[in-house]
């Protein structure tokens, strides 16, 4: 092998033998075995073909093709081998088995393994970073597969909860929207998602109005029993839900009562202000947090000189201060809205039936009649929620700018 | 304190080169501000002005808080200790029963029973008597049923007496009698003028008749409250209950003086010359025949354990303990439960706690030596589960941990598990565990992640080059560094974890299921308010001693979301 191959030039490859050709035939057995259990080949026959593709690919591809086209070469001829094997399925099979090949190929026997570990690094550290590495990467596949395995289930068209054999098979027939259909038609999902809809809104307004004039008061230099006002406002956040729900139940049930007696308010329109308010509790914390987080950045001597220059205060908090803290007041009202949003306990216990959110439908429909619509309710509120998070980012982004702090 | 006047001009009056004047004058006085009042007392009055400022800026939201969140968890609180129902629904019995010596007495007396007949009756008509016998059943099984089944047969009870008022002088029947006797000036002319709209007026006794008929006239202000509130009728049109008569009799045979300008005084006197005569009635022997329940001896003692207005009773429960004749003692080892789950969310939210520490310890110290533009792609990946729905991920997990899902299939396809053999994850500890680390490990990776990005790098490098293997380095320099933020992920984590609710409800089956489940059920399911509020209470206990050693740690404005 050329050493001029070697990105980390000054330490000798690893002999080709004892190493790499090994280390290669075990992974082409592990991708075989699993390509030759998928396209029903069996295991013996399938990781037999899988040692046998690795060994040529290791002796062929870095002798002769450069590590770019090597890599498409590997892919195409798995691919060719799991079209032959399984149809359309078996090839996209394919494709993905001989890409990981390909790329083992090169980085084994090209020394990319080196990569990100000084020259110095000895072989035991070198594979320490690497299965480091690798570790890390499972950590993040276990964070992110169960919301990616929903996806495709959500377009499932029999009534299961897993993969069909025709899923697998990339069966259009077997793929549907009849869920979603369920979804935007049927009502016991649009009432809820309806109720969701008035129910965040109003408790994120509460919240942020609130919120926002207590984070400027808080922040000002001389407040007395700061750390006593900051522990009360953050509270219903270090609350477990089901002591705030729990509290929140008795006193609710008095106070609609009381409203209903009183104030002559029909029990829908009761209900409705039971939820709005104990959601905008929950939501306030939030509020608080980010928006006090901004304000540490806020320069109070700008207010200063809008006063010096003949604004009253509100003009000073509109014109001036408000622009500034804006990014950090949506992301709070964000955060709020995902609270009330996303919340079952205490609207379960607050709530009747006729608030019940989307939420709390997804509770009863998991713990009761199951049924696939979750899924795809789950694949929406997942693209809603890549939404906002697209948007806090942005703005926390900006945020950071305009206080001239790290461009992220 | 000294003014302008002190200067050596002698101005009188203010004027706005005063403090000028002042600070340019031998005299060292105190410092003036601009109009001429002492620096001192100038800036104490700004500063009490910008403390105002920011407290009126922060009242609305304290206010609101304290209405709708501290106020109704002290009402929780309260609720737990809280007991009025025994006290408020049996009145009279809890008095007479209060000098029974259990230890003494099998049942208690006649008295007792006579006492219980009135008020089981008002509580019947009142439909209350249901509520009290399940609150009693919480603490001995078999209460509830024998209050329901008493109700049925207590208005029965004194019909005797009724019966033998009515055969001594008809007018005894007749309801304008007792009207006679009990009602005041001020209600008659009111009920009189009544239409019909709104709420009838408020029955009020005659003055005096307390004096002359105590218990009767009681009984008879219950009976015309409950005709009024209960049944919308009027009192005036309406017999009164067995109960009455039972009270009257009782009265009059001990010897009440009727005073001769007394309302139907010779009705009664002559009622009271002939209730020696009457026939008597075993009011205990016909209670024990609708249920021999009320000859139980542990009965009575539950009712006379359970009237005063405040108990531990519910605390008691709550750690499986309670009240016995010799004093508070473990429940049977059948009925032991809420320990063990209480351990066990302990145990459970330990687990995850530690699970989360292994998880996110490697994943925080990538991204906080990564480049930022690959850190901020990482991060992308942790925030994406921070934000979605929690319902979106435990519904994920229940696709994925399934005897039939997407797990078990991956492994049944692969060949390491049997089809006939599949994994149990689902329905217990293990898929709680599961899914809450999942649910929970972006609360460990945040706080994490934004400690370590204060390590400098240059700390572990210079152990290297001082001779430290890696691991030394990473062990002795960066780990003591790294610590605050574990501690902050672990107590945060472990607080969310102890209060979770709706993950363990739906993949925890029974055996995975922590306090708060208990606590909904009692809530929803079995009404057991004072079991649930106390159960809360003890949780929210715990979680506050975290909380304050959270503050400790970290501070609660160090709080920080999505880095």
């Amino acid at each position: 092998m050329a050493a001029a191959f070697n990105p980390t030039a000054g330490k000798p490859l690893r002999p080709f033998m004892t190493f790499a050709l090994p280390l290669l035939l075990a992974f082409g057995a592990i991708l075989g075995f699993i390509g030759g259990q998928a396209a029903g080949l069996g295991p013996a026959a399938g990781t037999l073909v899988g040692i046998i593709v690795a060994a040529v690919l290791a002796f062929v591809l870095p002798r002769y093709l450069p590590q770019r086209s090597g890599r498409w070469t590997a892919t195409g001829i798995c691919g060719v081998l799991g079209l032959l094997a399984g149809g359309l399925a078996g090839f996209i099979g394919g494709v993905i088995l001989g890409a990981l090949l390909g790329w083992a190929v090169y980085w084994l026997t090209k020394g990319n393994y080196r990569r990100g570990v000084p020259v110095y690094a000895t072989s035991g550290q070198t594979l320490w970073h690497n299965a480091f590495k690798f570790i890390c990467g499972a950590i993040f596949f276990f964070l992110i597969a169960p919301i990616v395995t929903v996806i495709p289930l959500s377009f499932n068209a029999e009534n299961f909860f897993t993969f069909t054999p025709g899923m697998l098979a990339l069966d259009p027939e077997a793929y549907s929207l009849r869920h979603y259909r369920d979804f935007f038609t049927n009502d016991a999902w649009l009432q809820p998602l309806k109720n969701s809809l008035i129910i965040a809104p109003l408790a994120t307004i509460i919240s942020v109005t609130l919120g926002t004039l207590a984070a400027i008061g808080l922040s000002q230099s001389h407040v007395p029993a700061r750390r006593a006002i900051m522990a009360i406002l953050i509270s219903p956040m270090i609350v477990p839900l089901i002591i705030s729900a729990t509290g929140m139940f008795f006193f609710y049930s008095q106070m609609g009562l009381w409203m209903e007696e009183y104030l002559g308010l029909s029990k829908d329109l009761t209900g409705y202000i039971k939820v709005v308010l104990a959601h905008a509790a929950l939501g306030i914390p939030f509020v608080i947090i980010t928006v006090t987080a901004t304000l540490v950045g806020f320069d109070q001597s700008l207010t200063r000189a809008a006063a010096n220059m003949g604004a009253g205060p509100a003009k000073t908090f509109f014109k001036i201060q408000m622009p500034l803290i804006l990014p950090g007041v949506i992301s709070g009202g964000l955060f709020a809205f995902i609270t009330s949003f996303d919340e079952v306990v205490v609207v379960l216990f607050v709530g009747a039936a006729a608030q019940k959110t989307l939420p709390w439908q997804m509770f009863t429909g998991l713990r009761e009649q199951i049924s696939p619509t979750i899924l795809a309710v789950a694949t929406v509120l997942v693209c809603v929620s890549i939404c906002l998070l697209t948007v806090v980012e942005l703005l926390r982004r900006r945020s950071e700018r305009l206080r001239g702090m790290s461009p992220g | 304190m000294s003014n302008a006047t002190t200067g050596p001009d002698n101005l009188t009056g203010v004027t706005p080169d005063t403090g000028l004047k002042v600070g340019q004058s031998d005299e060292t006085g105190p410092v003036l501000a601009a109009d001429g009042t002492s620096l001192k007392s100038s800036l104490n009055r700004a500063l009490r002005k910008q403390k105002m400022r920011a407290l009126l800026l922060i009242a609305p939201l304290l206010f609101f808080i304290l209405v709708t969140f501290i106020y109704p968890i002290g009402e929780m609180l309260f609720r737990s200790v809280e007991n009025q129902i025994v006290g408020e629904t049996l009145p009279r019995t809890v008095v007479e029963l209060a000098d029974w010596d259990a230890d003494v007495t099998d049942v208690p007396g006649a008295p007792v029973f006579s006492a219980l007949t009135k008020d089981l009756m008002v509580a019947v008509e009142e439909k209350n008597h249901t509520r009290l016998g399940s609150r009693l059943n919480y603490e001995l099984s078999g209460v509830s049923s024998l209050f329901r089944k008493s109700g049925r047969g207590v208005d029965d009870f004194g019909e005797v007496y009724t019966d033998q008022f009515v055969a001594l002088d008809p007018a005894w029947e007749d309801p304008a009698t007792f009207i006679d006797i009990f009602a005041g000036e001020r209600w008659l002319t009111a009920n009189a003028a009544y239409d019909g709209e709104g709420p009838r007026p408020r029955f009020r006794l005659a003055p005096g008749v307390d004096d002359v008929l105590p218990e009767t006239a009681r009984m008879y202000a219950d009976f015309a409250r409950v005709v009024q509130v209960e049944d919308d009728d009027n009192p005036a049109e309406e017999e009164p209950w067995n109960a009455v008569y039972l009270a009257l009799y009782e009265e009059l045979s001990a010897g009440a003086v009727i005073p001769a300008d007394f309302p139907q005084a010779a009705l009664l006197n002559q009622a009271q010359a002939a209730v020696a005569t009457f026939d008597t009635e075993d009011l205990r022997a016909q209670f024990v025949e609708i249920d021999e329940d009320w000859a139980d001896r542990e009965v009575w003692r539950i009712i006379q354990g359970y009237s005063a207005p405040y108990t531990a009773g519910y605390f008691l429960n709550a750690v499986d303990l309670q009240q016995t004749p010799d004093g508070v003692a473990w429940r049977p080892e059948n009925q032991q439960i809420y320990i063990t789950l209480f351990i066990r969310t302990m145990i459970m939210s330990t687990a995850i706690t530690l699970a989360c520490i292994m998880l996110g310890y490697p994943v925080a110290w990538l991204m906080a030596n990564l480049p930022a533009r690959q850190a901020n792609l990482l991060m992308i990946l942790v925030l994406l589960p921070f934000w979605t729905s929690l319902l979106v991920r435990t519904s994920a997990w229940k696709v994925m941990l399934q005897r039939e899902g997407v797990i078990n299939d991956l492994f049944v396809w692969i060949g390491i598990v049997a089809d006939d053999n599949r994994l149990a994850l689902i329905n217990n500890a293990t898929g709680t565990i599961i899914a809450m680390t999942h649910i929970l490990l972006p609360f460990m990776i945040l706080p994490l992640y934004s400690v370590m990005k204060t390590i400098p790098v240059s700390y572990t490098r210079a152990a290297k080059s001082l001779g430290a293997t890696n691991w030394t380095a990473f062990w002795r320099v960066y780990f003591p560094q790294s610590v605050p933020g574990i501690g902050a992920g672990s107590i945060l984590v472990f607080i969310l974890a102890i209060g979770y609710y709706i993950t363990p409800e739906i993949v925890g089956g029974t055996k995975g299921v922590f306090i708060s489940n208990r606590i909904a059920y009692h809530i929803s399911s079995s009404l057991n308010w004072g079991l649930a509020a106390a159960l809360g209470a003890i949780l929210l206990v715990i979680v506050l001693a975290l909380y304050w050693a959270y503050d400790r740690i970290v501070g609660i404005d160090n709080v920080k979301l999505g880095g």
